[in-house]
């Protein structure tokens, strides 16, 4: 999901007819791949662009919240939510170290993502217009992100898996604390509803889009599931997140702008409208409304930052050959 | 070329009386900050009281190649379970 | 003057230190950073809502934490100069963190033995969370003075820019000592000693000069600001009061 759904499987290897059907043999017998292991380089590289993908949104994804914590209404939510936009980095951070199990180095995904190589979610290219979004971005944005998560923590990938275990234990205060900032909206004064009704109608369409273009559509995804990189498609998750939020939405009085959502008793599920595929690709390919705002606002912090990084390893240099004269 | 920053490999024991255990990663330049680092990101819930840090570098791992080698001779030497004596019932347990 | 008044400025110092530090939340110069510095805001956010409330209590006009942050401007603020200062830089940041820090923990010693309670629990929670901030920053403080030779510049330029902010720190407001006579709080100027034992490790590490201050600069506990808090200010509540009485 912050994968988009998008990151097919790069099939492309080297290796022999056998060298792959016995690593397919522990895969399908649930066993896991642990850095040393031997991998095909397609896994190795799938990998490396999906973590990669999934961290760097973690990581994009502080800025959109960072916008409302000087603003928070008040303190109790002030705590909330700076604690929450610090446990995203705090995903990133994990991430970020999943990957490099794979040799690739933190500088280098860092590089990837300031020079537009490599991309990030696209839900977190739209603005946050009001306190309101703050609200609908964890019940929605995290929901969206938990409901994906959670099979990633059997994802074949030793190192992948447990980063995701500790990342949807944090999760969970994510979505609660956002549905609850929408109650507290969505029954306070006339004004306060309309500022989440109207948060609610900007990313309901953007927040199902998270869960990437519909399995007929999506290439690479067999190799994906195959690897067990992937455990649900595209589609499969989306109508479970559907499922799961329409009640919610009514609880809260809400609606949401979707007039063909209704439900079907043969399917046991939501059936939902089309969805704007156009919009989808113009944001993943770096057209949404905040894509430069949010690189640029990355790369000033890692080039402004630089002068700091290099003076703590030029202090350790100092102390190693200080320590070395001593003895 | 880019400078990096170390990467360290950080083990947090919840509490007393049980051994530290692997956690994650983060980078520092030195294992002062590393430790810090651990502790800004690894114990923000109350995940532990002992911090270990220890430069990823440093880590000398068993080669997967010879895991065969190193790890399934031992599976015929059954008599080192107790399970391979039996005892009768009326002994009691042992 | 009375011993909330004087809850209210301790209150402000650390709400108004906490926002700055938030500010940095997302741009850290490293993501360990972007997890360490919310950690330091989240403290002396949390010591601020518990001292709010208790002033709050102590008042008895049933003004809330919210009421009290939100809805008084920059002249009613009685923050200390030093922590309304903008981040600047990674070593400002540091350092303006190092030397609350530094106060604050010999002030939370102190306090255990206050005559409120809340005041006696906030002391030993707050002086541990100081305890760690001296070494955080302090740790930082001693790299950036003794890394590179821009890193040593910045770090000269934070002191030559924060100290003058430092001696406001040891004087005690009309408020403040009717909160000493109480027994309340501590004497602000007791605490000279311990603040320069731990600023004269840490510089001496970082090989940076402890500066001469001919003319400390004075003002917040009498509501004269920098021009800076007010913009903070009206950044921080313009959203609460756009709603005057709606509950978040
Ligand atoms: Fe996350
Ligand atoms: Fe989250």
């Amino acid at each position: 999901m912050y994968s988009q759904g998008l990151i097919g499987a790069d099939g492309r290897t080297t290796e022999s007819e056998e060298f792959l059907a016995r690593f397919q043999a522990r895969i399908d017998a649930e066993e896991k791949i642990e850095p040393t292991d031997a991998m095909p380089e397609g896994y190795r590289r799938t990998l490396v662009r999906q973590i990669g993908q999934h961290a760097h949104s973690e990581i994009v994804g502080m800025l959109p919240e960072g916008n409302w914590i000087t603003r928070a209404p008040s303190l109790r939510r002030k705590a909330a939510l700076l604690a929450k936009v610090q446990d995203e980095g705090g995903h990133g951070l994990y991430l970020y170290c999943a990957a490099e199990t794979l040799g690739v180095s933190r500088e280098e995904m860092t590089e990837e993502l300031l020079t537009g190589k490599a991309k990030y979610s696209s839900i977190f290219n739209y603005p946050t217009l009001s306190w309101a979004d703050i609200g609908i971005i964890g019940w929605l944005v995290d929901g969206a992100a938990i409901m994906n998560q959670i099979p990633l923590c059997r994802c074949s990938y030793g190192p992948y898996a447990r980063a995701m275990i500790r990342v949807c234990k944090e999760e969970s205060f994510h979505q609660r604390q956002g549905y609850e900032l929408c109650m507290s909206l969505a029954f306070g004064t006339p004004e306060q509803k309309a500022m989440v009704q109207d948060a609610l109608n900007r990313w309901w369409w953007p927040s199902i889009m998270m869960f990437g273009p519909h399995d007929a559509d999506s290439q690479h995804s067999d190799q994906s599931m195959a690897w067990k990189i992937k455990r649900f498609s595209n589609d499969e998750l989306r109508q479970k997140f559907i499922d799961a939020t329409v009640p919610q939405a009514e609880y809260l009085g809400l609606t949401l702008p979707d007039p063909d959502l209704k439900w079907n008793e043969e399917k046991g599920g939501y059936d939902h409208g089309p969805i704007d595929w156009s919009e989808f690709w113009r944001v993943v390919k770096g057209q949404g409304p905040m894509a430069r705002d949010r690189i640029k606002a990355r790369k000033k912090a890692w080039d402004e930052g630089a002068w700091v990084r290099e003076a703590a390893l030029a202090h350790a240099e100092k102390r190693r050959a200080r320590k070395m004269a001593a003895e | 070329m880019v400078q990096t920053t170390p990467l360290w490999e950080v083990f947090i024991r919840p509490r007393n009386g049980l051994s530290h255990k692997h956690v994650g990663s983060i980078h520092a330049a030195d294992e002062v900050l590393a430790l810090q680092a651990a502790r800004d990101v690894y114990t923000r819930r109350g995940e532990g009281n002992s911090i270990w840090v220890v430069r990823s570098a440093d880590i000398h791992a068993s080669d997967p190649d010879q895991a065969a080698e190193n790890f399934e001779p031992t599976a015929d030497k059954i008599y080192r379970h107790p399970t391979f004596y039996d005892i009768p019932e009326e002994v009691g347990h042992m | 003057m009375a011993v909330w008044e004087a809850l209210v400025e301790l209150a402000d110092d650390h709400l108004v230190l906490g926002h700055r530090v938030s500010e940095w939340c997302g741009h850290a110069p490293m993501l360990e950073e972007d997890l360490a510095m919310p950690n330091m805001a989240l403290d002396v956010i949390g010591t601020a809502r518990t001292l709010y409330t208790r002033a709050g209590e102590l008042e008895g006009k049933g003004r809330d934490e919210d009421a009290i942050a939100y809805l008084r401007n920059e002249r009613e603020y009685r923050n200390c100069l030093l922590v309304e200062r903008p981040n600047e830089d990674f070593a400002h940041t540091m350092l303006r963190q190092l030397y609350f820090a530094a106060f604050m923990k010999a002030f939370w010693d102190a306090a255990l033995s206050s005559a409120d309670d809340v005041v006696r629990g906030v002391a030993g929670k707050a002086g541990k969370e100081m305890a760690y901030h001296i070494r955080h920053a302090g740790e930082w403080v001693i790299r950036l003075g003794d890394g590179t030779e821009q890193s040593a510049r910045r770090m000269r330029d934070a002191v030559e820019a924060l100290s003058i902010y430092v001696d406001e720190l040891f004087d005690s407001s009309d408020a403040a000592q009717a909160a000493e006579a109480a027994g309340v709080l501590p004497k602000r100027s007791e605490m000279r000693a311990a603040f320069d034992k731990v600023i004269g490790d840490v510089f001496s590490e970082a090989l940076l000069e402890l500066p001469a201050v001919p003319y400390g600069q004075r003002g917040g506990r009498s509501g004269q600001h920098g021009e800076g808090l007010g913009h903070m200010l009206a950044e921080m509540q313009s959203l609460h009061r756009a709603h005057p009485g709606a509950a978040w």
